[in-house]
């Protein structure tokens, strides 16, 4: 059985049709790319899979193992595997990263039946994953995303899924707004993260991120459909050949 | 943050005031209504001496001459009081002169238990002392006898009024005189218990004194009177709680707080005030006109006020620094919550006489429901108070787009030398923040907790340890149903 499912998937925004009868299987331990030009949808996907309101589902399925996603709200899918990686991450002021961090992981602790974490615990945990991550561990003392570099929140959502330990994680336009050493410590994070029961959705503009992020799958979002589906050398093609001819056709 | 995960399940397991229930319990009360016989009576039965009932009636007598007086300019609407609608004494029916804390009516000790208030010592919290005002006196105190070891003086108010009168005498009404206001012109007439503090000289005290007050009859109204005076070069930290049955019915609360630190001495007041705001339609809750006010009478000292108001449907309440002696320091910092039909007309003064005398206030205002939430403050700095400093910080916070937040900030400067700063944000509470924290799997609640428990941060982290954690679970309870 897929990971995630999403099947003929219609959604609008303020009566403005986006999607327009998307479907794609996620298997475990693949990770999917999403490209395509500005405007096409690829925020609306990733927005209407995480359950943010606004977006109106008119018509289609998307299944978490099986589970009818759209029938919960937003934080039961969080709870219940899915991840979303912001493009802008938000800040909370006087909430420190670590108050942050502690919240949520209990949260989903105590949605699979497992006792919390204590202050302990927690700090020797977030210890571990900083080191590994290769941040900062004074990071987490600061208020969450409050006066971070582009860099730093990116890092910060990265420490946040390798905390929570996602079945699915999708990452919107992580790329944007990092510069190259930026890109790589991210990249060698969401790598790390790779494993067999886990899987990727990865929605990005340029194919810069997916030299460091491998994709298994490539698919070209425009005008609300997929327009094509291919392997990694369809990033390439798309950097050499631009988005024009997925647009004309679609249109 | 183990506070908001407690507040979300306590917001599950209990009513939203879990404090609402009703003592069964035989009282003594004074007949309804306010006279010149009330305040005789209340003073007979506290067995007061001639000069203490001559000082609550002469504190009548002006009373009687502010009729329609009451102060309009805060921006709070209530119904007229009829001050004749209220019993100004009520009194569990007891044995007088406890020998111990085992002679208490088990009634009483239960129902401070239900609070989380234990007050058989084997039990208390330590390194906390607690006075226990039950409507209109207080029926316990603890670690008394330690305390006394150490020259503290910790007793009910109408307690020191025997054993101490030359201090009550000298102080009381020093800071807030009888004819201040109409509220503290009630009070000092009516007054009934409340907490009588004296930090000898030099003394580090060092246990937290902590007053929990209760009203648990029906139609009265609770006056208490509390006054601490740290004597040159000492140091106390003092917290009041609060809380109050549910009833249909409006009921009155006008207390006064008179703090004096003298040379090189410093006070930490704490409040947590939970007193029952009414239902979510604006029935019923405390009417709260509270005077505080401390005199910083010594050179280099310090009066700290942290409040964090979360109850009642009306709340005025001022705390306030006088700073007379040079150097002396006034420090405010507030976290007022009003939901649903809730008003909060609420700030400080920080009136600076001395020389280098220094204020800060940190005000912190959240606004939910239909409530509104008003920062009223003055900063005056005298003629003689050279190069004196105040940096002032006002934030208030929206939850939805029918309630408001409204700051009203005075500064009269007198002296050229003098620096005062002030700052002032409003904000709401995003759905972007909303939703990157659902989005990590928290809880409408939880997360509304969270955000603003890290917006209160810097007012919650000046309570002491015991209280902050109660502190910042109260916050996410208070704000029960505000979003969505």
């Amino acid at each position: 059985m897929a990971l995630l499912e999403i099947k003929n998937l219609h959604a609008s925004v303020a009566g403005k049709a986006i999607l327009k009868g998307i479907t794609l299987a996620l298997e475990p331990g693949t990770v999917h790319a999403i490209m395509g030009p500005n405007g096409t949808g690829k925020s609306t996907l990733s927005n209407v899979i995480a359950g943010r309101e606004g977006y109106d589902v008119t018509e289609g399925e998307v299944l978490l193992d099986g589970k009818n996603v759209l029938a919960m709200s937003a934080d039961e899918r969080a709870r219940a595997g899915i991840f979303l990686a912001f493009q802008y991450p938000v800040e909370i002021p006087g909430v420190t990263t670590s108050a942050f961090l502690k919240t949520a992981l209990n949260a989903k602790r105590r949605a699979e039946g497992k006792t919390e974490v204590d202050a302990m615990e927690f700090l020797k945990l977030v210890k571990a994953k900083t080191a590994a991550l290769g941040m900062p561990y004074d990071m987490i003392k600061r208020a969450l995303n409050v006066g971070f570099s582009g860099g730093e929140k990116k890092r910060a959502e990265v420490l946040q899924m390798t905390l929570l330990e996602p079945r699915l994680a999708i990452l919107d336009e992580t790329d944007s707004g990092l510069d190259i050493d930026a890109l790589k410590v991210v990249s060698e994070g969401v790598n790390s993260l790779r494993a067999p029961d886990r899987a990727f959705l990865v929605i990005t503009h340029y194919q810069r991120l997916l030299d460091y992020i491998v994709p298994d799958h490539v698919h070209v979002l425009a005008h609300g459909r997929i327009a094509a589906s291919g392997g990694k050398e369809l990033a390439v093609e798309l950097e050499a050949e631009g988005y024009a001819k997925y647009l004309d056709a679609a249109a | 943050m183990a506070a908001t995960r407690e507040t979300a399940a306590a917001v599950r397991d209990v009513e939203q005031y879990k404090y609402g229930f009703v003592t069964d319990i035989e009282s003594d009360m004074a007949p309804l209504g306010l006279n010149e016989g009330i305040i005789r009576f209340i003073s007979a039965k506290k067995g007061e001496p001639e000069w203490m009932l001559e000082w609550r009636l002469k504190a009548y007598r002006y009373w009687l001459t502010l009729t329609d007086e009451e102060p309009a300019w805060a921006k709070l609407k209530f119904p007229k009081i009829d001050f004749q609608a209220s019993h100004y004494y009520a009194a569990p029916k007891q044995a007088p002169a406890l020998t111990s804390l085992d002679e208490v009516d088990p009634k009483l000790l239960e129902t401070y238990k239900k609070l989380g208030i234990p007050l058989l010592e084997q039990q208390i919290l330590a390194g906390v002392a607690v006075d226990a005002v039950f409507d209109s006196v207080s029926v316990a105190t603890t670690y008394k006898k330690k305390l006394q070891e150490l020259g503290v003086i910790f007793a009910p108010f109408s307690e020191a009024v025997h054993k101490h009168p030359e201090l009550v005498k000298k102080y009381l009404g020093s800071v807030v005189p009888y004819s201040d206001n109409f509220y503290a012109t009630l009070n000092s007439a009516v007054f009934t218990d409340g907490s009588f503090v004296y930090i000898p000289k030099g003394l580090r005290c060092p246990m937290e004194l902590s007053t929990y007050f209760r009203i648990n009859e029906r139609n009265t109204g609770q006056f208490e009177r509390t006054l601490i005076i740290a004597d040159e070069g000492s140091y106390v930290s003092y917290l009041e709680g609060c809380t109050a049955p549910q009833r249909d019915e409006n009921q009155l609360h006008a207390a006064v707080v008179e703090l004096v630190a003298l040379d090189n001495a410093e006070i930490k007041y704490s409040t947590v005030q939970n007193w029952y705001p009414g239902d979510a339609d604006g029935k019923g809750g405390i009417y709260n006109f509270v005077t505080k006010r401390g005199a910083c009478r010594g050179k280099n000292s310090k009066i700290m006020w942290t409040q964090v108001e979360t109850g009642s449907a009306i709340t005025w309440k001022y705390p306030s620094c006088i700073l007379q002696g040079d150097n002396s320091v006034g420090e405010f910092y507030s976290v007022a919550i009003t939901n649903n039909r809730q008003q909060a007309d609420t700030g400080t003064k920080m009136i600076h006489l001395g020389r280098n005398t220094r204020s800060k206030i940190i005000s912190k205002g959240i606004s939910a429901g239909h409530a509104d939430n008003t920062y009223r403050g003055l900063v005056r700095i005298g003629v003689k108070a050279d190069r004196a400093r105040n940096y002032t910080q006002c934030d208030s916070l929206l939850i939805g787009s029918t309630c408001g937040a409204h700051t009203v900030p005075y500064i009269e400067n007198r002296n050229p030398t003098a620096l005062t700063e002030h700052e002032a944000t409003t904000s709401k509470i995003s759905e972007d923040q909303l939703f990157y924290c659902r989005q990590r799997g928290m809880s409408q609640e939880e997360a509304v907790s969270l955000i603003v428990n890290g917006f209160c941060r810097d007012v919650l982290q000046t309570l002491p340890m015991e209280f902050a954690v109660e502190a910042q679970k109260l916050v996410g309870i208070s704000l029960e149903g505000s979003v969505g």
